[in-house]
């Protein structure tokens, strides 16, 4: 490869050799400021130049200010590159801006909440309306992708739930028995553990884990089949997105996450029972026969009712975003995030009205 | 002659247990446009994966611009990357920017220009490829077909790529519109004099930019020349292939 050469005598300025982009990134260091300070020049000869490419050209083009030197010496192949440049629309173009004002902003994400709740309540009354044609025609009911949807959000989340269920059960009986110890009040661990796990940790724990777990995987599931033009491509064949993408999906978890939340306390309550086992020394057999005086099977039916609650809202809000994706890989990411924070919070603000509502049932007297 | 651009020597390459090529050789000169050409699953994509060094064969070498892809040297690769151009299937575009930053994006990673000069770069880039300024403010999920088409040329074209490989160029365009976009891919190897290596089905494309053609079966390279000398050669792949266009 020939490096660039500049040259500059009394004639004006020479430039000789190969003028590409890689070769003016090879050249030494000096050459770029050397060739920018002949602005004033207007004698050029390009004559021994072999090869140059839009890049070199743009280079020298600023140099000249944008408009043709008056003695210009130039072989033909190396003019047609310059007059290409030379021919450019001098005018700027608006280019789209990634940042954005924190008012502008704001706005935006007013807009976006409204924008989604509209859309949540019309995913929602979809579903209403899809579920009564449904039983109207009961041979339309998914029930393959409603047992698959069982299976995957509900059966293999078990392992899981059961682990963090069993260590939150020991942490929270190890830490509450340090302090009960000291008032002389072990009895009460068995009222703690009960009611907080089966009321309040078990459903919300669940509810956490299920929604970074099958909420965003089918938000990104719903959005890729939208990038990928799945789901246009079952409207074209009849088949309806909402009854066999959306509804067997809400209705899985709805049906699963009590279920799940069962299973998920039940660990905890072990967990918690074999701390206190440790730590006060009560026996498995005492901590479990306590366990039904001093928690009222109303908090059960409590617990699994916001279980349902719970899932239906993640799947819903996970199904709402998934549907709104954008075709790109932005747009995607962002809908998953949104998707499972979204939940998240929603699922802790229901919960906390649902303590303001059944503030009067399940307590022991 | 000097180096040839690319040089791939005893190539064998499987999928699983399926060998897709048998010691296969592939030249190209500088300045040559050849046309990969093949029954589907005679392994063109794999040949063109293996040239870019997204794929490395099981045995044998590739060389591009006389050296080894696989180099351990980093820096020895990204050298070499920076001189080829690719245009995939799809347009590949990064479709979280828009078509100016897609296409200022390679000038940019090269850390050696300014902002002014990757501008004027990009606007020239857009010119050659015939699409308007105005474009470069639209997202990948805005464009046609054709204009992905075109704004990923740009982008493969905006370091001044020596050698530009292209994946069915023509796929996917209507016969105008692929005609069109024929005659520009040409326009623009005549004036830059860049090598190029294309994939393709379409023997439209190989007339239109009056190439030389490589047929692939066999697990090798059956024949590679001047499309009126390939024609003539008694192959059932080729007879296949060309059909009635060997007049």
């Amino acid at each position: 490869m020939n490096a660039p050469i500049l040259v500059q005598d009394a004639n004006g300025v020479s430039l000789a050799g190969e003028w590409t982009l890689r070769s003016l990134m090879g050249a030494e260091a000096g050459l770029r400021g050397r060739l920018e300070s002949l602005e004033q020049q207007e004698n050029w000869n390009l004559g021994a130049v072999s090869r140059l490419d839009s890049a070199a050209a743009v280079l020298i083009w600023r140099v000249w200010g944008q408009h043709w030197p008056a003695h210009l010496e130039v072989g033909d192949t190396v003019r047609s590159t310059l007059e290409r440049v030379a021919s450019l629309p001098r005018k700027k173009v608006a280019l789209p801006s990634y940042h954005q004002s924190f008012l502008l902003g704001l706005g935006r994400l007013v807009l976006a909440v409204l924008h989604n709740l509209v859309g949540v309540i019309e995913l929602y009354g979809r579903l209403v309306l899809d579920l009564l044609f449904l039983c109207r025609h009961p041979r339309d009911i998914p029930w393959k992708e409603f047992s698959a949807n069982i299976y995957k959000s509900g059966a293999q989340a078990l392992s899981v739930s059961a682990l963090v269920g069993f260590l939150i059960g020991i942490t929270i009986s190890y830490l509450s028995a340090l302090q009960l110890k000291a008032y002389g009040a072990d009895l009460f661990i068995v009222n703690i553990l009960g009611i907080s796990i089966i009321r309040e940790l078990g459903p919300v724990l669940v509810a956490v884990l299920v929604a970074g777990r099958s909420g965003s995987a089918m938000t990104a599931q719903i959005g890729v089949m939208r990038v990928t033009e799945e789901i246009d491509a079952l409207m074209t064949l009849g088949v309806s997105r909402t009854i066999r993408v959306v509804l067997p999906k809400v209705a899985a978890l709805t049906v699963s996450m009590p279920l799940l939340v069962l299973w998920s306390s039940a660990s905890a309550l072990l967990g918690g029972a074999m701390a206190a086992y440790l730590q006060l020394d009560f026996s498995f057999y005492y901590f479990f026969s306590m366990l039904p005086k001093a928690v009222p099977i109303a908090n059960l039916w409590i617990g699994l009712a916001k279980g349902s609650v719970f899932g239906f809202l993640i799947a819903l809000l996970a199904c709402h975003f998934g549907l709104h994706v954008r075709p790109n890989t932005e747009s995607l990411s962002m809908r998953t995030t949104a998707s499972v924070v979204t939940a998240i919070t929603l699922v802790i603000i229901v919960d906390a009205i649902f303590a303001i509502f059944t503030r009067n049932i399940g307590m022991p007297s | 002659m000097g180096t040839p651009v690319i040089d791939m020597q005893g190539i064998w390459s499987q999928y699983r247990d399926v060998v897709i090529h048998k010691d296969l050789s592939f030249r190209v000169e500088a300045g040559q446009v050849i046309a990969l050409v093949g029954g589907s699953g005679s392994g063109k994509t794999t040949l063109l994966r293996e040239i870019l060094g997204l794929l490395k064969p099981v045995r044998g070498q590739v060389r591009l611009f006389g050296t080894d892809l696989h180099d351990p040297d980093p820096i020895q690769q990204r050298d070499v990357r920076r001189r080829l151009g690719m245009l995939f299937q799809q347009g590949a575009l990064f479709s979280a920017l828009s078509v100016y930053d897609n296409i200022a994006f390679p000038l940019r990673e090269l850390r050696f220009l300014d902002e002014d000069w990757i501008y004027e770069l990009v606007l020239l880039k857009l010119a050659m490829v015939e699409l308007e300024p105005e474009d470069a403010g639209l997202m990948p999920a805005e464009l046609s077909g054709g204009m992905v088409k075109r704004v990923a040329l740009a982008r493969a074209l905006s370091l001044e790529p020596e050698l530009l490989l292209l994946d069915e160029p023509t796929a996917g365009l209507d016969p105008v519109r692929s005609q069109n976009f024929v005659a520009l891919i040409r326009n623009l190897q005549k004036s830059l004099g860049f090598t190029v290596v294309l994939v393709t089905h379409d023997i439209d494309t190989i007339y239109g930019l009056n190439s030389h053609v490589a047929v692939l079966a066999e697990q090798r390279i059956l024949v590679q020349g001047p499309l009126d000398e390939v024609v003539q050669v008694d192959h059932p792949v080729i007879r296949q292939f060309f059909g009635d266009h060997r007049s």
